[in-house]
């Protein structure tokens, strides 16, 4: 099969086409950034989703699949710029492959699309609506973007619409929200909050969108693996000291003294938890994580020493 | 009595599904539970000294709904009710409770509520939790229940008809119980809702003396037979409340016993 990876150059996008590469699929990509050291037979083509030339590719390959990896999750990146991109190129991405004679979709969001609230669930399933964009409204753009590529299943029946909700990943490329946070040999938290969070393993993560390309699933899914993890504990098992700081506090030390700049309904997201329920694509795919909680922290303590 | 088993021990013996981080997949943590346990155990044996009566009912594996009645001004029922499933029961189990949302929202008391087990009450949670076969805490009469005055102490106020929908549709025993005694740990004379506002909490009980501090009342609980309703939780109203009413009538009747008990204790 011919599958087209928008955002390939991600680290996690990477090991995505490997692992497809590995199962026999023909694997090529777009992105804006580059992938400098790529298998020669995966064609990378430096070009941003949303210009002109990004359809050509879809023109001229013509893909079976196309996995949408490319929205931008950083909340450190300029809110407007962020939309433009999450709701532009999500937007791009489904015309082109309607256009073009794409089979399947896959669209990768996060798990985050549930909001993080006080009285937020713990085990979201896939009907719940987001409840988190009014303590947090930077996350607009990327539920927006995951309620776009959800209507496509009604707007397009043609097109197979895939829908996957991943939680954090954790693991050799070291980036993400998660090991961002980890960062540092001191991790602050919101003092006298500790909330679950539920991650995967990379190795995981790329297993299963590749899991998803193959078995087809429509619809929508939280992809999720092992049993969820205090954030202070993750910390601690990967050897980093938890520094406790009472929010007021930490909400004026944000973007000074090293503290990354995070908008105020981020501290949300290291209060409260988000943990969904993954049943539906395990019984639709099968899926089963490797690596559980404990193993992947010990990994990661090894790989990322403070 | 309770057992002199230590704690540690017993929150050891918990068949829950813990990872060897000591955590299981609700974030539940044994060194939590153990200083949780290892409190309210001191209040339980030698405070209140609490007399657990029909511990046999309660089912030792399995889902199930522990429902009563309020007594006293804050949730000193529920932690013995809990307590009293670690101690009294063998194997031990975690009976799990619906806290307040207000608590979530609190430093420390959110982290301590989830890490004992003692999730938001969310029906989602509720119904979760029955289906992962564990056992549940509910007190029908919620908020209004334990804002119940000292000289209203053995009456029932108005119960919700939520948990008997749940129980139908989950499957789930209901265990009633009879509480007694919190109305005299905590004689609660007025409720300061201007003083709980200040405290972030819904109301906060006055007693003659003045602060909420309890005292060492006896407290005694009575557990009575299983109730299990045959439906699917889709029932009409009218057919809800008759089984509501049955309810209500078992704890009614087991807050007799455990007064009765109690006087005589």
């Amino acid at each position: 099969m011919k599958v087209l990876i928008v955002g390939i150059s991600g680290a996690l996008a990477r090991q995505v086409a490997l692992q497809l590469r590995e199962e026999g699929h023909t694997v090529m990509g777009l992105d804006r950034r580059p992938w400098w050291d790529a298998p020669k037979d995966i064609a990378v083509h430096e070009v941003d989703i949303r210009k002109r030339a990004a359809e050509d590719v879809f023109r001229r390959e013509r893909p079976d699949c196309v996995v949408h990896m490319a929205t931008v999750n950083a909340l450190s990146s300029s809110g407007e710029e962020r939309a433009r991109i999450n709701m532009g190129g999500t937007r791009a991405v489904f015309e082109h492959s309607v256009a073009h004679g794409v089979k399947h979709v896959v669209f990768c969001g996060r798990h985050t699309y549930y909001g993080a609230t006080a009285d937020s669930v713990l085990y979201h399933t896939e009907e719940e609506p987001p409840s988190g964009i009014g303590n947090f409204p930077e996350l607009a753009d990327l539920v927006a973007a995951d309620l776009y590529a959800a209507n496509m299943l009604w707007r397009e029946p043609k097109l197979t619409t895939t829908v996957l909700r991943l939680v954090y990943t954790l693991g050799p490329s070291k980036t993400g929200t998660l090991s961002s946070f980890l960062r540092g040999k001191r991790v602050p938290m919101v003092l006298g909050f500790d909330p679950l969070f539920q991650f995967l393993e990379e190795a995981d993560a790329a297993r299963a969108i590749a899991l998803a390309v193959e078995k087809k699933p429509r619809g929508l899914f939280n992809v999720c693996g092992p049993s969820p993890v205090p954030l202070g504990t993750i910390a601690t098992e990967t050897g980093r000291t938890v520094v406790p700081v009472p929010e007021p506090v930490l909400v004026r030390l944000l973007g000074r003294f090293g503290f990354p700049r995070l908008p105020r309904g981020a501290l949300e997201h290291i209060k409260f938890p988000i943990v969904v329920d993954g049943t539906a694509f395990k019984t639709a795919t099968g899926f089963t994580h490797s690596t559980d909680e404990v193993e992947a922290l010990k990994r990661y303590r090894r790989i990322s020493p403070v | 009595m309770a057992r002199d088993e230590a704690v540690r021990d017993l929150v050891d013996r918990l068949e829950l599904p813990f990872n060897s981080l000591g955590i299981d997949p609700y974030g539940i943590s044994k060194k939590h539970l153990s200083v949780f346990f290892g409190v309210l155990g001191f209040f339980y044996r030698n405070y209140f000294r609490v007399k657990a009566v029909g511990l046999e009912n309660v089912p030792k594996r399995g889902r199930a709904m522990l429902v009563g009645n309020h007594s006293g001004g804050y949730a000193i029922d529920g932690a013995m009710v809990i307590t009293s499933m670690l101690l009294e029961m063998n194997p031990p189990r975690l009976a799990q409770g619906m806290a307040e949302k207000f608590i979530n929202q609190l430093p420390i008391g959110s982290v301590w509520s989830s890490r004992c087990g003692q999730l938001t009450g969310l029906p989602e949670h509720a119904e979760r939790l029955l289906l992962d076969d564990r056992l549940l805490m509910v007190f029908p009469e919620g908020a209004r229940g334990t804002a119940k005055l000292w000289k209203e102490r053995y009456s029932l106020v108005d119960f919700g008809t939520g948990f008997v929908r749940l129980a139908l549709k989950t499957k789930s025993p209901i265990v009633p119980l009879g509480f007694v005694g919190g109305g005299d740990a905590v004689p609660t004379v007025a409720n300061s809702s201007t003083l709980g506002k200040l405290m972030g909490v819904p109301y906060v009980p006055i007693t003659p003396y003045g602060i909420a501090a309890p005292l060492p009342a006896r407290l005694v609980v009575h557990y009575g037979k299983p109730l299990v309703f045959e439906g699917t939780g889709d029932e009409e109203d009218s057919v809800i409340i008759g089984y509501v009413d049955q309810v209500k009538a078992a704890i009614a009747q087991l807050i007799e016993d455990a007064r009765n008990d109690r006087s005589h204790s």
